[in-house]
């Protein structure tokens, strides 16, 4: 091909080559896909649900990771939990106060904050049912927890049946309880239409209440929870084991250096203030898993968009064979074919990602104003949509354009006969 | 007349004291490869420029495929081919689509005209592969249309125009390149006697303009027409007359 128009200069002796200008390349192109109008606009289609299906699925695993950060974000940033170091030999011991929660409550910029500590039992199993059934297996090892009421609310607990713990139960050691759901599964507690009672070893306790969830301190869910005061008086609990605090957003980093002092004034050294996890890595891990997950899914879409161009455009050159051969009659060779066939398959790639990203981008932004989230896309997206359907285009009409330009121009003019 | 030079020096014949332009040297052209068929069997052929000759034969006789290798349209299995004296078998494709472009013009049985583009842009079509400038194609469509005596339905589509309108619109587009050579495969075979009369005499016009033209026929009237026939039978050419 030449970039000008203008006819190659002949030399002496030799014969004259083929040529074709960029210009009627392109024309000739879009005079082949415009020939069959309704065969175009198919391609296109499939091009455009691939692409579409790309960009919509790219874009929600943008808004939809970004919720997740979001909430993820909220809650590691406003969470602080408050444990005590081992006191060095011969020293005062780092204990934390009964009264914690209170004390912290005092602070500017705390919502809430409890005691929870894991409630050593000797080894006694828990069991759902007073009868103890031979035939089946009615005792199991439950972790028991003893927490403050106050707990509840720094952890977001919530109530699937019955009541929490309050104050009274602890202060009078009451021989209470409030079930995790798996817990609670476990021992066969379901709803508390009448009086439910488990036992620890031979200590039973009433089941006030289970809970349907909680947004922090997972271990809760599968744990026996009873009153710091019932555990003091039981199991000789010595020392609220760790404060989880509920901050206001922005506040956590302040209050981390207040709580020490807070709690223990005297031996603030002695204490750990910690972030449950790692903000940064697991915002990554969960934006990695779900680009993952939703490029796999685009990527099948544009997978079956490929093969319906490739489809359509073999098709096509199975239809124009005729053509074909005439065209290699007038002087056409290989190149100019296989380039012409390409260009229309390129071309049709492009158009179908321009029309997919936008119906993609709509259906982010509709999934998004449904769910009332903010809608996020990478704005590379819809940019490179275009970009990645003319490639999904050229590579899909490879192999029907190879095809089309192996034909020897007297068996396409046979066939299209 | 048409008026429509090839731009050639039209040796007029065999016996002018110019090489031929076409020239065929124990070609044979085989197809199959366990059994193979013979479709054309050492055949030596010679067209001068200017001249105007007609292959007749029964069909199956290997006249369209000597056509086709004189055309650059098939390769040969064996022999050699020269047009003026270029040795075609040593080109390559691009070569070969060269000569194709510049130098032969197709006209075929069943036109051959793309359905969903206009008349004069069939025509220009031809020019396409040769590398000539865009400008003034249109222009020359026009003119080779003219030429033919079709102009006045440029922008046409095919599928409206009579037989012997598509095949006057045929001749236009091989035509429209200038070329030396004419190759006419059955030119008449779609059309009645009155506008087969009309064809002949349109290529009659052509052939005063200089053109070398070979006509491939089963019609004896258009064998009659050329100056020079050439019987081809079981892949032999037989005799000329």
């Amino acid at each position: 091909m030449t970039d000008s128009g203008a006819a190659p200069r002949e030399e002496a002796g030799r014969p004259p080559v083929a040529a074709m200008s960029w210009r009627d390349v392109v024309f000739e192109s879009f005079a082949g896909m415009f020939a069959r109008p309704g065969r175009m606009l198919l391609t296109v289609l499939g091009t455009t649900i691939g692409l579409a299906a790309l960009v919509a699925t790219l874009g929600l695993s943008q808004t939809a990771s970004q919720q997740i950060i979001g909430r993820f974000d909220e809650l590691a940033a406003t969470e602080i939990t408050v444990s005590s170091l081992p006191a060095a030999e011969g020293q005062p011991s780092n204990a934390l106060p009964w009264d914690a929660g209170r004390r912290l409550e005092r602070l500017n910029g705390v919502v809430s904050a409890g005691t929870l500590s894991a409630v050593d039992v000797g080894g006694r199993l828990v069991r759902g049912s007073p009868i103890d059934d031979p035939r089946s297996r009615a005792a199991f090892k439950i972790t028991v927890q003893a927490a403050s009421p106050s707990l509840f609310t720094a952890v977001r607990a919530r109530v699937a049946s019955g009541r929490l713990l309050d104050g009274g139960h602890s202060l009078r050691g009451d021989q209470v309880a409030v079930l995790g759901p798996n817990a609670a599964e476990q021992l066969g507690v379901g709803r508390l239409d009448g009086l439910r009672s488990i036992a620890v070893g031979d200590d039973v306790f009433l089941v006030i209440g289970v809970l349907d969830g909680v947004e922090r301190k997972h271990d809760l869910l599968s744990s026996v929870i009873i009153p710091e005061g019932t555990a003091r008086a039981l199991y000789r609990l010595p020392a609220p084991e760790a404060v989880v605090v509920e901050t206001r957003i922005g506040a956590a980093s302040m209050l981390s250096r207040q709580v020490p002092l807070a709690l223990r004034p005297d031996a603030a050294d002695g204490l750990k203030v910690a972030s449950p996890e790692q903000p940064q890595q697991v915002r990554a891990g969960i934006q990695s898993d779900l680009d993952l997950l939703f490029l796999m899914l685009g990527g099948v879409s544009l997978l079956v968009g490929a093969i319906g161009i490739a489809n359509v455009t073999l098709v096509s050159v199975m239809e124009r064979t005729g053509e074909i051969g005439l065209r290699r009659a007038m002087g056409a060779t290989r190149r100019h074919i296989a380039t012409q066939f390409l260009l229309e398959s390129a071309t049709m790639g492009a158009v179908g990602g321009v029309l997919g990203a936008s119906a993609g981008m709509l259906v982010v932004v509709g999934v998004a104003f449904y769910q009332t989230w903010t809608p996020v896309i990478g704005p590379w997206i819809p940019l490179l949509a275009p970009v990645v359907g003319g490639a999904t285009g050229l590579l899909a009409g490879l192999y029907p354009a190879l095809r089309a330009a192996g034909l020897e121009p007297v068996e396409a003019l046979r066939a299209g006969t | 007349m048409t008026g429509w030079s090839s731009g050639s020096t039209p040796g007029r014949g065999p016996g002018a004291d110019v090489p031929p332009l076409v020239h065929l040297e124990k070609v044979s052209r085989s197809f199959g490869a366990d059994v193979p068929v013979r479709a054309l069997r050492e055949v030596d052929f010679e067209v001068a420029s200017g001249e105007r000759v007609s292959v007749v034969g029964a069909s199956g006789s290997g006249k369209t495929t000597l056509l086709n290798i004189i055309g650059c349209l098939d390769r040969q299995t064996s022999g050699r081919y020269w047009i003026d004296g270029v040795d075609v078998a040593a080109l390559t494709d691009r070569g070969r689509a060269g000569l194709r472009s510049r130098e032969i013009g197709f006209v075929f049985q069943s036109f051959h005209l793309l359905s969903y583009r206009s008349v004069l842009e069939n025509v220009m079509l031809a020019e396409v592969y040769g590398g000539r400038e865009r400008s003034g194609r249109a222009e020359r469509a026009l003119a080779a249309l003219d030429a033919v005596g079709i102009a006045d339905r440029a922008d046409a589509l095919p599928t409206r125009l009579s037989g012997g309108q598509r095949q006057r619109v045929a001749i236009a587009r091989a035509i429209v390149g200038r070329p030396r050579i004419l190759l006419c495969d059955e030119p008449t075979g779609n059309l009645d006697s009155a506008t087969t009369a009309s064809i002949l005499e349109l290529l009659g016009s052509l052939y005063d303009d200089g053109l070398t033209i070979i006509v491939i026929t089963h019609d004896a009237g258009v064998a009659a027409w050329a100056e020079r026939k050439v019987r081809i039978t079981d892949g032999q050419i037989q005799d000329t007359a």
